[in-house]
C-alpha cells in the first residue's frame, strides 16, 4: 500500500511539476491581462475597481455623479438615483432610492445593479460591500477631482477610447469657463465675494471647486482657504469682511434686510446681491459636468450687478 | 403584584410572539408588506433576515442592559440612556467616525478584505471606551451609587455634556455628519451578518455573566447592608456588572444607533405584573427588550414604505408614551 502510494507520488512528479508550471504561466499571463485590462481602475477609497465587464445596470446616489454618468453618454446605462438627481431630465423617470442617509437598501438591491456610484463617506457602502454588489466611491472636491472622475468613469463604463471621452466633457467645461471669463465686466476685477452654499450660514471657501471657480474668473473669495472648504460662519463675520458681491440660493429662510446688520453691507445697499433659484442652485453646488455652467451663472450675476 | 405568571405560559406567549415578528420582518419590504415572499430570495436572506435577527439582538442587549442598571442601582428608572452610557457610547462612535473620515482614504486601502469586522469592532470598541467612561463619570459625580435622585442627575448631566460633545466633534468634521445623523436617528437599516454575529458572541456571554450575579443583585435589593451581611462581596462584582452594563449598550449603539426607551420600558413590561428575582428578570427582559425592538423595528419599516422611519424615533415616542401612562397609573409613588 505504503509502496503503491509512494509510485503513484513519483509517477505523479512531473505531471505535478509541469501543472505548477502551467498554474504559474496561467497566473503571470493573467496578471499581464489583468494590468492590461481596460476597466481596472481605483476610486476615491484606493480600491482597485475591477468590473469583468462593462456595467450596464448603474445606480448614482449623488446627483453629481447622475450627471457625469450622462455627460459621458451613458445615461441609459443609468436604472437608479438619489433623490436629489434632476439633470438631465431623463433621470427624473428613474427610481429615486432615498436621499443622503435614508437610502432603501432593498429598493437598490432589487434593481440589481452591476455598479452603485456613490460618496465615500455614505453609511451604505460598507454594507453594499457586504452584500457583493460593485461600488466605486467618487467624492470629488476641486475641479482637477472632478476632471479625474470624469476619466474614471470613461474607463469604468468601458467606453471606447475613454481619455478621449473624458476629454471631450473637460473641454466643453473649460470653453464654458472661458466664456464666462470673457463676459466677467471689468469693474468685477478683484472684487471680494462672499459665497453662501447652504442656508445656516455655510460658505464656499477657497478650497471648494465654487471658490476655484470664484478664482478662475478674477473674483477674490473673502473666505480664505485655511478655513475649509465649506465652513459655517458667523453672521459677524461676513459683516466684517464687507464683501463687494454676495451670491446666495433664494430659499434660504430668511430674507436679507431681516439678516441682523445686513443692511448696513455696501453689497446689499447697491444691490449687488445674487440670488440663485434653486435649478441655478443645483447647478452652482455639484462638482460635477456642470462646472462650467455654474461659471457662466456667476459671470451673469457679475454682469446684472455691475451694469455699465 | 406578587403573583407571578407561569413562566412555560410567560415563555411561549413571548416566543410566539418573536416569531410572528420575526416573521413580519421578513415580509416587511420597501414596498410595505410583501406577502409572497420567498426565503430563496436573496432580498430577504442578505438584508431581511440580518436586519430582524439585528434589532432583537440590539432590543434584547438594551433590555438587559436596563434590567442590570435598574438592578445594580436599585433604581427602576435607571436606564443606559438614563445613566449616561449611551451618550458615551454615541461619543465614542462619533470619534471613530471623526478619525476616520479627516484621515479618509488613508484608513482604508489595503484592509478592503477585513474591512467590514475591522469596521464593526473598531466602532464597537470605541463606543464601549465611551460607554464605560460615561458610567464612571456618573459614579463619579453622583459619588456612587448609594443615592438615586443624585446618581439620575449625574446621569442626566453627563448625557447633556457628552451629547454636547458629540455636537462640537460634528462641527470639527463636518464630513462625518451624514454618517453620524443616521447613527443619532438610531437605525436597523444597515445591519448585516457581520453585526448580527458580534452582537450574539456580545449577547450570551453577557446573559451568563449577569445570571451568576444574579443571587448578588437579589441580595442588594434588600440594602447593601443586608447583602453584606449576607456575605456578598459587593466591590468587584459591582464593577464586573457596570462593565456588563456598558458593554451591553455599547454593542448595541455601535450596531444600530442611539434607540430610547427599550432598555427602559422591557423590564417594566416584565415587572408589570409579578415580582420577580433577578436569574428570571434578567433573562426575560432580554426576551422582552428583543421582541420589542423588533415589533418596533417592522412598524418603522412597514408604515412609511417606501420611505422608512428611523427606528429610534419611533421607540422614543412608543416608549416615552408608556412610561407616561405607567406614571399615571401609580401617581402616588412617583415612579413607574
Amino acid at each position: 500500500m505504503a509502496r503503491s502510494q509512494a509510485g503513484l507520488l513519483g509517477g505523479a512528479k512531473p505531471r505535478f511539476l509541469a501543472r505548477v508550471t502551467a498554474l504559474l504561466g496561467c497566473l503571470f499571463l493573467g496578471q499581464i491581462a489583468y494590468a492590461a485590462s481596460p476597466t481596472v481602475v481605483r476610486d476615491d477609497r484606493g480600491e482597485v475597481i475591477a468590473l469583468a465587464n462593462a456595467p450596464q445596470r448603474i445606480v448614482t446616489l449623488m446627483p453629481a455623479l447622475a450627471e457625469s454618468v450622462c455627460a459621458l453618454g451613458a445615461c441609459n446605462r443609468l436604472v437608479g438615483t438619489d433623490r436629489f438627481a434632476n439633470w438631465p431630465a431623463s433621470v427624473l423617470a428613474l427610481p429615486k432610492l432615498g436621499g443622503m442617509d435614508d437610502v432603501s437598501l432593498e429598493a437598490l438591491v432589487r434593481l440589481k445593479p452591476d455598479l452603485v456610484l456613490l460618496g465615500r463617506s455614505a453609511r451604505l457602502l460598507p454594507r453594499l460591500v457586504a452584500l457583493g454588489i460593485p461600488v466605486m466611491a467618487l467624492e470629488p472636491q476641486t475641479q482637477a477631482q472632478v476632471q479625474l472622475s470624469l476619466q474614471r468613469l470613461a474607463v469604468v463604463l468601458g467606453l471606447p477610447e475613454p481619455d478621449r471621452q473624458a476629454a471631450k466633457v473637460w473641454q466643453q467645461v473649460q470653453a464654458q469657463l472661458d466664456q464666462a471669463r470673457a463676459a466677467m465686466p471689468p469693474q468685477a476685477k478683484g472684487a471680494s465675494v462672499y459665497f453662501e452654499a447652504g442656508s445656516g450660514g455655510y460658505a464656499a471657501g477657497e478650497s471648494s471647486f465654487i471658490g476655484e471657480l470664484i478664482s478662475a474668473l478674477g473674483l477674490r473669495n473673502v473666505v480664505p482657504a485655511h478655513l475649509g472648504p465649506f465652513p459655517q460662519l458667523s453672521p459677524e463675520w461676513v459683516l466684517r469682511s464687507q464683501p463687494d458681491l454676495i451670491m446666495m440660493g433664494q430659499a434660504s429662510l430668511d430674507p436679507l434686510q431681516r439678516r441682523p446688520g445686513w443692511s448696513q453691507l455696501a453689497a446689499v445697499q447697491q444691490g449687488r446681491v445674487c440670488q440663485f433659484t434653486p435649478e441655478q442652485g443645483d447647478v452652482l453646488v455639484r462638482p460635477g459636468p456642470r462646472l462650467g455652467e455654474a461659471a457662466l451663472l456667476m459671470a451673469q450675476c457679475a454682469q446684472r450687478s455691475w451694469k455699465p | 403584584m406578587t403573583q407571578r405568571t407561569h413562566p412555560w405560559r410567560w415563555g411561549t406567549a413571548v416566543l410566539l410572539l418573536t416569531v410572528v415578528c420575526a416573521w413580519l420582518g421578513l415580509m416587511a419590504g420597501s414596498e410595505g408588506l410583501d406577502t409572497d415572499w420567498r426565503w430563496s430570495d436573496p432580498i430577504v436572506q442578505d438584508i431581511r433576515w440580518p436586519r430582524t435577527l439585528g434589532a432583537w439582538l440590539a432590543g434584547a442587549l438594551l433590555g438587559l442592559a436596563g434590567a442590570l442598571a435598574q438592578g445594580l442601582f436599585r433604581n427602576p428608572l435607571a436606564d443606559p440612556y438614563l445613566l449616561g452610557s449611551a451618550s458615551g457610547a454615541g461619543l465614542g462612535v462619533a470619534a471613530a467616525l471623526a478619525v476616520v473620515s479627516w484621515g479618509g482614504a488613508v484608513i482604508s486601502p489595503g484592509v478592503s478584505w477585513l474591512q467590514p469586522w475591522v469596521w464593526r469592532l473598531g466602532l464597537t470598541g470605541c463606543a464601549f471606551v465611551g460607554a464605560w467612561g460615561a458610567v464612571l463619570l456618573t459614579l463619579l459625580l453622583a459619588r456612587g451609587a448609594h443615592h438615586s435622585l443624585r446618581l439620575l442627575l449625574s446621569g442626566v448631566v453627563v448625557g447633556v455634556v457628552l451629547g454636547a460633545l458629540t455636537s462640537l466633534l460634528m462641527v470639527a468634521v463636518p464630513q462625518a455628519w451624514p454618517v453620524m445623523q443616521s447613527f443619532l436617528l438610531g437605525s436597523t437599516a444597515m445591519i448585516g451578518m457581520p453585526s448580527v454575529v458580534l452582537m450574539a458572541w456580545v449577547l450570551l456571554p453577557s446573559i451568563a455573566v449577569a445570571l451568576a450575579m444574579a443571587r448578588w443583585l437579589d441580595g442588594l435589593r434588600l440594602g447593601e447592608d443586608t447583602a453584606r451581611s449576607l456575605g456578598l462581596s459587593m466591590g468587584l462584582t459591582r464593577w464586573v456588572l457596570v462593565a456588563v452594563l456598558a458593554l451591553c449598550t455599547a454593542t448595541s449603539v455601535a450596531q444600530a444607533g442611539l434607540i430610547a426607551f427599550v432598555g427602559l420600558v422591557a423590564p417594566h413590561v416584565v415587572r408589570a405584573r409579578s415580582a420577580l428575582p433577578h436569574a428570571v428578570l434578567l433573562v426575560r427582559s432580554a426576551a422582552m427588550g428583543g421582541l420589542l425592538l423588533c415589533a418596533a423595528d417592522v412598524l418603522a419599516r412597514a408604515c412609511m414604505a417606501p420611505r422608512e422611519l428611523p427606528v429610534g424615533i419611533l421607540t422614543a415616542v412608543l416608549g416615552g408614551g408608556y412610561l407616561l401612562w405607567r406614571l399615571h397609573q401609580h401617581p402616588q409613588r412617583g415612579t413607574p
